[in-house]
């Protein structure tokens, strides 16, 4: 089927209006390599990592196609084709995905040294001296990317088991996400807050393998599994009644571990059990907070995470419950669920696209006169906040937990 | 005859080194359109952005003997867009730009490739609308709308594209720019000209700019829903309301089969058990719409309508008409290869159009949805198959066959709204007969005697 419903919702596709850089165009190319009319190349290597792989076409299609799969499995056919090459991208990649983004423990101590970095002056410092500068060129790209570390990470903020006072209604798991925690273990803890005011007892292992989400979306489908097993052993489904994600990117990679592992059983009954925290909250009928986070009325607008809209169809949810909140005024934000740019590494390998679709967000942001940004993967928050230094933004269940805390 | 990267060099001058394209990658995607099945690779794929950049590829390609396939967003259903191997892709989705509303004459100037839904866009931000709304509209280009003679849902009440098109600019196959019609809606100067070009699948001419006529929008308007436990009473429903001297704007006709596929995408809480369904509404002054309504709840529950609801919004009536315009795509949910008919019979006979087509389905064992424009008698059976599967294929095309004949049979037509294009070049002449077949083939030679623009469509 090649009905291009798809092709208005392509933020490639509306950048260049070139059939190759939309979904149906890209499909194309996967049949012509599969029916040998193309040589899997460099032509079309650059054409899916021009991808954002935001999966909107898959929100538009209604012939169901599964552009995610198709997605991951020509990045996985290229990276074993081994077209990709170049010493500095070798470098980056084995740098985050086999060393950082597999080895959860190192991924923290290199978080602790940045948060030194950051938290020391050394960073303003080096800023000053005009020394960034003498970085590689891509390092540079990347450092004013590099998320302000949080001051502490999950494993400090939240205890392994979190009981709520009351009645227990469910045990739940707790992800806490690789860039959640580095940048954003507040928002972790804010979960665990909600969950827990909801009559979950909450189960957050200090040390988690990432979900493995990163590794998929670049080519790397045996680290992925990899990542995807560790998880299973670390929490094994049946002791579950659902298993909690708060970051979008991760939330849709975190549903498909059949597809990864289609022999262990253990798979099946996980990808029934994972949540979206909103997902979750809205499932077991959340209780409406009775006082509002701030004082006065505050306008708050939304941002569809693609992961999260596309990826996960939760589109709703997240809406609902930030409309259970008192005192906040919750604006409709124009192109909501568009892509922000930022779609993993995106904004490093692709800076000038990313960027324009940053503007372009930017733009709506501020149209939409909100005061608050509000949206539920980190990715996001990072790459608008660099835009927009001045702009708060939160996730929706900090929102709620600073509720619930001004209850007491 | 000079070699493809010269011709592709000059092109270069024409439009600009990045919208020409040559690599097999860049050129793969615009070898087909939405038809399925039909493809071929062109060798050069060229975007201009201005009409005199389009004359100037025209005169070019006509130069050097290069067959040109114009092409708006390659959503057509009947393989116009699609080049012959090796042949020349002039892409217009560059020149989308809305021109002018002028809400005082009710017009509307556009380029050829702006989006349908851009241009409905524009003319309701002054209070009008454009009315035909295919089920593409949201990325199908006002010129493939022209080219193909677009129907939608609003069909009924508000006719087809050509009833919009009061005038347009376009290039001739030798390069020259004409401007046929004008902003008057009274005009008998000569020839219709402009209505040549309508419905002409690239064949004559390529349009670069339209005036529109647009209207303004209605008051008020209602939604209804109609659930029935066969097919036959939804088709004798329709012909029960026009009866009934009642116009609706919309008569939208959906199977069980499709009902399921739609349901399955969009999840609106479409009821999967009945036999078929009727999208009913009618717009217009708030009286006339509340009356209008009751009485087609009315005829609906005295043909077998077990179920009638109203929709209680303005949302859930768009959510309503969006899910219809998902019908085609979504029918692709059930097996890898949809192959759409686009038969019209008069509307006194859809209701056996409808037990044909269901009859047909159970002598060759095949999988159809069946969804349409019932209103206006468009019909669109889809086969859902198999293309890798010679021996089915087989007898999708002994059903298609027969479908047509049963349609010529019942004075009807091969094709509403998807034009012949290259799917149906085969029944053109037993449904038009030799002399009218004729005249318009002449009238092709007449206007492209070389046969430069968009060969081995419509005739052979
Ligand atoms: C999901 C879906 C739903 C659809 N629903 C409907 C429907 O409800 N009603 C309906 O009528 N059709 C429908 N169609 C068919 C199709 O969308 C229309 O025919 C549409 O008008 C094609 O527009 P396009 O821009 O995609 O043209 P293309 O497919 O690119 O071209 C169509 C034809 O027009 C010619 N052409 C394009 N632009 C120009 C130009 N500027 N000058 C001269 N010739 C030109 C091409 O050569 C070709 O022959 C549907 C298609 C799909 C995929
Ligand atoms: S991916 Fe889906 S929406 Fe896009 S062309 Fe294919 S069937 Fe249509």
């Amino acid at each position: 089927m090649h009905c291009g419903m798809c092709l208005p919702t392509c933020p490639t596709y509306d950048a260049t209006l070139r059939e190759r850089h939309s979904p149906r165009g890209r499909i194309s190319l996967m049949r012509a390599i599969a029916e040998d009319e193309l040589p899997l190349d460099q032509a079309f290597a650059d054409e899916m990592d021009y991808c954002l792989g935001c999966l909107a076409c898959q929100s538009a299609c209604p012939a169901g196609v599964d552009y995610a799969e198709l997605f991951e499995t020509s990045r996985a056919e290229i990276e074993s084709a081994g077209i990709q090459k170049g010493v500095v991208r070798g470098f980056w990649r084995w740098l985050t995905l086999e060393q950082l983004f597999m080895k959860p423990r190192l991924l923290r101590f290199v978080g602790k040294g940045l948060r030194f970095y950051q938290v020391s002056g050394v960073e303003s410092l080096l800023r000053w001296i005009g020394l960034v500068k003498l970085l590689p060129k891509n390092f540079r790209r990347l450092e004013p990317q590099a998320p302000r570390m949080s001051v502490r990470f999950s494993n400090e903020l939240i205890e392994e088991v979190e009981s709520p006072v009351g009645e227990k209604k469910h045990r739940v798991a707790m992800l806490t996400g690789c860039v959640q925690d580095l940048a954003y273990a507040e928002i972790n803890r804010d979960t665990v807050d909600v969950l827990v005011a909801n009559g979950c007892e909450v189960h957050t292992p200090p040390v988690q393998p990432c979900c493995g989400s990163i590794h998929a979306h670049n080519g790397e489908e045996e680290m992925a599994r990899e990542n995807a097993r560790r998880l299973l052993d670390l929490l094994p489904p049946d002791s579950f009644d659902a298993i909690i994600s708060n970051a979008g990117g991760c939330g849709s990679h975190l549903r498909h571990f059949a597809k990864l592992l289609p022999n262990d059983e253990r798979a099946k009954e996980w990808d029934a059990k994972v949540r979206d925290v909103h997902e979750f909250l809205t499932e077991v009928k959340v209780r409406p907070p009775t006082e509002a986070p701030f004082e006065r009325e505050v306008k708050v607008t939304y941002h569809d995470s693609c992961h999260l809209a596309h990826g996960q169809k939760v589109v709703l949810q997240p809406r609902a419950v930030i409309d259970l909140i008192p005192g906040l005024m919750r604006v409709d934000l124009a192109e909501s669920d568009w892509c922000c740019g930022s779609a993993g590494v995106y904004s490093l390998t692709q800076p000038e696209q990313s960027g324009l679709l940053l503007e372009r967000k930017a733009g709506h942001i501020r149209t939409s006169q909100a005061e608050i940004l509000l949206t539920a993967n980190p990715g996001c928050h990072l790459q608008i906040q660099n835009a927009m230094p001045e702009l708060r933004i939160l996730h929706p269940v900090s929102l709620l937990a600073k509720a619930y805390r001004n209850e007491c | 005859m000079k070699e493809p990267g010269q011709i592709a060099e000059e092109f270069h001058e024409i439009v600009g080194a990045g919208n020409v394209l040559t690599e097999p990658a860049d050129l793969i995607p615009y070898g087909f359109d939405g038809t399925a099945a039909l493809r071929a690779r062109p060798s050069v794929v060229v975007l201009p952005g201005s009409t005199a950049e389009v004359a100037a590829c025209v005169r070019l390609a006509a130069e050097n003997d290069i067959p040109v396939t114009t092409r708006g967003s390659g959503t057509g259903l009947s393989g116009g867009s699609v080049p012959p191997p090796g042949g020349l892709v002039l892409c217009l989705v560059r020149m989308n730009r809305v021109i002018e509303v002028d809400a005082r004459n009710l017009t509307l100037r556009a380029e050829c490739g702006a989006i349908t839904a851009k241009v409905d866009e524009a003319a309701r931000e002054h209070g009008l609308f454009y009315p035909p709304d295919p089920g593409s509209m949201k990325i199908s280009t006002i010129g493939g709308n022209v080219a193909e003679n677009s129907g939608g849902l609003r069909g009924l009440k508000y006719g087809v594209t050509r009833d919009y098109v009061m005038g347009m600019e376009v290039v001739l196959p030798d390069g020259k720019i004409a401007r046929l019609g004008n902003g008057c809606v009274k005009d008998v100067a000569g020839y219709s000209m402009k209505d040549l070009f309508v419905g002409s699948e690239g064949s004559l001419g390529i349009i670069t700019e339209v005036l529109l006529k647009v209207l303004p929008v209605p008051e008020a308007r209602r939604t209804l829903l109609a659930a029935f436990p066969n097919l036959e009473d939804a088709a004798e429903t329709v012909s029960a309301i026009i009866a009934a001297k009642i116009i609706p704007c919309t008569l939208e006709f959906l199977d069980q089969m499709t009902i399921r596929c739609v349901e399955d995408f969009a999840g609106i809480g479409l009821p999967t058990d009945c036999a078929a369904l009727l999208l009913m509404e009618t717009d217009g002054h708030p009286a006339a719409v509340a009356d209008e309504a009751e009485k087609m709840a009315q005829i609906a529950g005295e043909h077998g309508a077990v179920e009638v609801t109203t929709a209680k919004d303005e949302e859930e009536s768009l959510r309503l008409a969006s899910a219809r315009r998902s019908a085609f795509s979504a029918l692709a949910r059930v097996r890898p290869t949809t192959i759409l008919e686009d038969v019209t019979v008069p509307r006194t006979h859809l209701a056996e159009m409808v037990s044909f087509i269901a009859e047909l389905a159970e002598k060759h064992q095949l999988t159809v949805g069946t969804f349409g424009h019932m209103g206006d008698g468009n019909l669109h059976p889809t086969f859902l198959t198999d293309e890798r599967d010679k021996e089915e294929m087989e007898r999708v095309h002994l059903a298609l066959d027969a479908i047509v004949e049963k349609t010529l049979e019942l004075g009807g037509t091969i094709t509403g709204e998807h034009g012949i294009g290259m799917a149906k070049k085969a029944w053109l002449r037993q449904q038009l007969g030799e002399a009218s077949y004729d005249l318009m083939k002449l009238v092709k030679t007449a206007l492209d005697p070389k046969g430069q623009l968009n060969p081995g469509k419509i005739f052979d």
